[in-house]
């Protein structure tokens, strides 16, 4: 039993929190991919940035003598989130809108978005170093440990953990009813699906790519910081993240949320269940099999956890380009 | 025609001349040797400028993963060139690897086979499931038999070794490696749009990088390679001045044979079909021609020159060490390269190659003295006490001017310092 525990502590859960994650920053790729039909590779440092950002306003609030019955850097990410969404529709004004307005080919948005992620990059390290920071200035994180029934040790869930899982289902449940409700929402999707069309409708384009930037940047933003809450606050997380979030987006299908849902969830799966010791499992059982039980029986060794979300997004783009939910080919 | 030839190629004359008297001004003040080394790193990377001008300038294909196709040229030029390690072959290492190989050909047969069943009448479905069968007993069978073998490998004798062959093959199979890595990825992802291009590549690029560093029984991993032998006499006694001379010319004949090719294939009708698919890709496939082989053919060429180009650099480096490649200095300066130098003139490459390259060595000194200033007057003024890691912070200015320049050059140059010419014919 302690055996399925574990499975259930390194292979589920990690699986789950990663994967909440990857969903968070592909639902943020894959509107901007649907949207403004570029493939934004700024997208990581901008989880970094709203990663500062908490940071920044939770320290801003401890020195003001704020206390709360719960850490402080959670209640951060509200208004982090918002700040984030501002800085993204700032950097669109400045970097993208005006090589939109010029009419240039995609691909060179995607130089930008290149460009992009190298300012932020060298920005943050210049002003923060790149040691390893603690998101909760002097607070210790909780950790539940709830009891399995049969075994001796327990599921382990830290603060942050929770916070996350919960705020990837409220995220999620606002993003479903904000697109399917409301006007703007609506407009969003139309200019998805045929950006000509929606223009002669009278859809406000600017309004649309602005909504874009806030949903990105803000779900960017609470990805970084509870990444970084359940981890450290590295400046590293750029390239690293970006092609599991890419491979999620893709798998998905591009211009879709709920694929970017669900594609999030299987790339994160997929990777910690790869790098999984699945020897533990068979342990117990180990007496009755016919042969010799491996130390390490993981699918990929952990350093090339980074080819699983790669071979799925090969798999995808030979056998289904449109991804999952059918989302467009551009 | 004289005279009309030279206002033709004023701006080229004008640029180059001034890139002439830089360098002159760098070996009068920083004195040959130091000059030299640089000029040779400088015409290196104007070796991979001229393969991702061709890839981005010739074609629109957005590479974010130089790096990538850099480091397995290097990588492979490493293992054919460096001397034979005995203790690998008299162990029953050869075996293995052998083995491997055998079982490499026989999965790609087996994939080869799933995944042209569809011919003899399998059903779609079938066949799928076919292809998935085989992919997960390759990967199975491979796995296992590469964890034993690099086990068995690094503890027998260390890493394989080279093949002690002479360094121009190794060069040649640099950019042979590079190519066919760019074959695989180019064959999945050129049919569909250029961001998957970029998002395959960035991947491929990580993962190389990945792969090299971990792999000690192949490369000795970050254990490092060292010392790679030179084309040219090596350096010895201190006699640095003429090694590096000859090093130089070897480098600048290569880069000159090229760009002379590359030129004449331009101004050819397969150079003006490359600039129709670029230019108008649903009129070019109008034409009848075929857009996905065509990409494939200049994607597979430039990552050759780019392979060729690493090793060129690692051989003159002399120490190959995988943490040595960098997104920053092997994929983005290049970038920085060609669309500042001009994109689609294989002579802007070459200018932006080497002004970049000597704009880049010169800047770390300058940020640190930069930054210098600012500390002193910030703990003279603002009684401001400096972070410790001060200077390497410092130098991620560089990473920030980098990503600057390139959406300032996007944004107000996009033809770059040196534009394409468009033929006239």
């Amino acid at each position: 039993m302690n055996d399925l525990v574990f499975f259930i502590n390194k292979g589920l859960l990690s699986g789950m929190i990663i994967g909440s994650i990857y969903a968070m920053g592909a639902i943020g790729v894959t509107m901007i991919f649907g949207i403004l039909r570029f493939a934004h590779f700024a997208h990581g440092d901008l989880m970094t940035l709203g990663a500062f950002v908490t940071l920044i306003i939770a320290a801003l609030l401890a020195s003001a003598g704020v206390v709360l019955p719960f850490p402080i850097a959670f209640a951060a990410i509200i208004p982090a989130m918002a700040v984030t969404a501002v800085l993204a529709i700032g950097l669109d004004k400045m970097f993208y809108k005006p090589l939109r307005n010029a009419g240039a080919r995609p691909v060179v948005l995607v130089m930008a978005s290149v460009g992009v992620t190298l300012m932020l990059q060298g920005l943050i390290r210049l002003f923060a170093g790149v040691r390893a920071r603690d998101m909760f200035i002097d607070q210790p994180k909780d950790i539940f440990q709830i009891p399995f029934p049969g075994a001796t040790r327990a599921m382990i869930l830290t603060e942050p953990q929770i916070v996350l899982i919960g705020f990837t289902v409220v995220a999620v449940l606002a993003l479903h009813l904000f697109l399917t409700r409301s006007r703007l929402g609506k407009a969003m999707r139309a200019v998805s699906d045929n950006p000509e069309l929606a223009r002669i409708t009278g859809i406000n384009t600017n309004h649309v790519v602005w909504a874009t930037w806030i949903i990105g940047g803000g779900l960017a933003c609470a990805a970084g910081s509870l990444l970084s809450m359940d981890v450290t606050l590295k400046p590293d997380l750029s390239f690293n993240i970006l092609l599991p979030i890419f491979a999620a987006t893709i798998v998905g299908g591009i211009g879709q949320p709920y694929g970017a849902i669900a594609g999030g969830f299987l790339v994160g799966f997929c990777e910690t269940l790869a790098v999984f010791n699945w020897s533990v499992l068979l342990r117990p059982i180990k007496d009755s099999l016919w042969f010799e039980l491996p130390r390490n029986m993981a699918l990929v060794p952990t350093e090339y956890k980074l080819m699983v979300p790669f071979v799925i997004l090969i798999i995808v783009l030979i056998y289904r380009p449109t991804g999952i939910f059918r989302g467009r080919v551009l | 025609m004289e005279g009309n030839l030279f206002e033709r190629n004023r701006r080229d004359l004008t640029l180059f001349a001034g890139l002439a008297l830089l360098v002159a001004i760098i070996f009068l003040t920083q004195g040959s040797v130091y000059s030299l080394r640089m000029l040779v790193e400088a015409g290196c990377y104007a070796m991979i400028a001229l393969g991702l001008t061709i890839q981005w300038g010739y074609a629109g294909l957005f590479n974010v993963g130089v790096m990538g196709f850099i480091a397995a040229g290097a990588a492979s030029s490493v293992l054919i060139t460096f001397p034979t390690n005995p203790d690998f072959w008299n162990s029953n290492g050869p075996q293995l690897v052998a083995m491997f190989l055998v079982k490499l050909a026989f999965s790609a047969i087996l994939l080869w086979l799933a995944n042209v069943s569809g011919r003899f009448g399998v059903g779609r479905r079938l066949r799928g499931l076919l292809i998935v069968i085989a992919i997960a007993v390759a990967y199975l069978v491979l796995s296992a038999h590469m964890t034993t073998m690099a086990e068995q490998i690094e503890e027998n004798s260390g890493w394989i070794g080279g093949l002690g062959l002479p360094v121009l093959v190794g060069w040649i199979v640099a950019g042979v490696v590079a190519g066919v890595i760019a074959w695989f990825v180019g064959k999945i992802c050129l049919g569909l749009r250029s961001d998957y291009l970029a998002i395959a590549t960035l991947g491929i690029a990580q993962i190389i990088k990945h792969f090299l560093k971990n792999a000690d029984w192949l490369t000795r991993g970050t254990l490092t390679v060292s010392p790679l032998p030179w084309p040219v006499e090596m350096p010895s006694g201190g006699e640095f001045i003429m090694a590096r001379a000859s090093y130089l010319s070897l480098v600048a004949i290569a880069v000159v044979i090229i760009y002379l090719l590359l030129e004449r294939a331009y101004n050819a009708p397969w150079g003006r079909m490359m600039r129709a698919i670029r230019d108008n890709e649903t009129a070019a496939e109008a034409m009848g021609k075929d857009v996905t082989s065509r990409r494939i053919e200049i994607f597979v060429l430039g990552s050759v020159l780019m392979g060729f180009g690493g090793a060129m650099l690692i051989h003159f480096a002399s120490i190959y060490d995988p943490s040595g490649f960098l997104d920053l200095n092997h994929t983005f300066l290049i970038w920085v390269m060609v669309i500042l130098g001009g994109s689609g003139n294989n002579r802007g490459a070459i200018f932006g190659a080497i002004f970049v390259y000597i704009v880049w060595v010169m800047s770390e000194p300058i940020t640190l003295a930069l930054f210098d200033v600012i500390r002193t007057y910030g703990v003279a003024w603002f009684d401001w006490e400096p972070p410790s890691d001060f200077n390497s912070r410092a130098l991620q200015m560089r990473v920030f001017v980098i990503g600057l320049t390139i959406t300032l050059v996007l944004r107000f140059a996009p033809r770059g310092l040196l534009p394409e010419r468009q033929a006239r014919h």
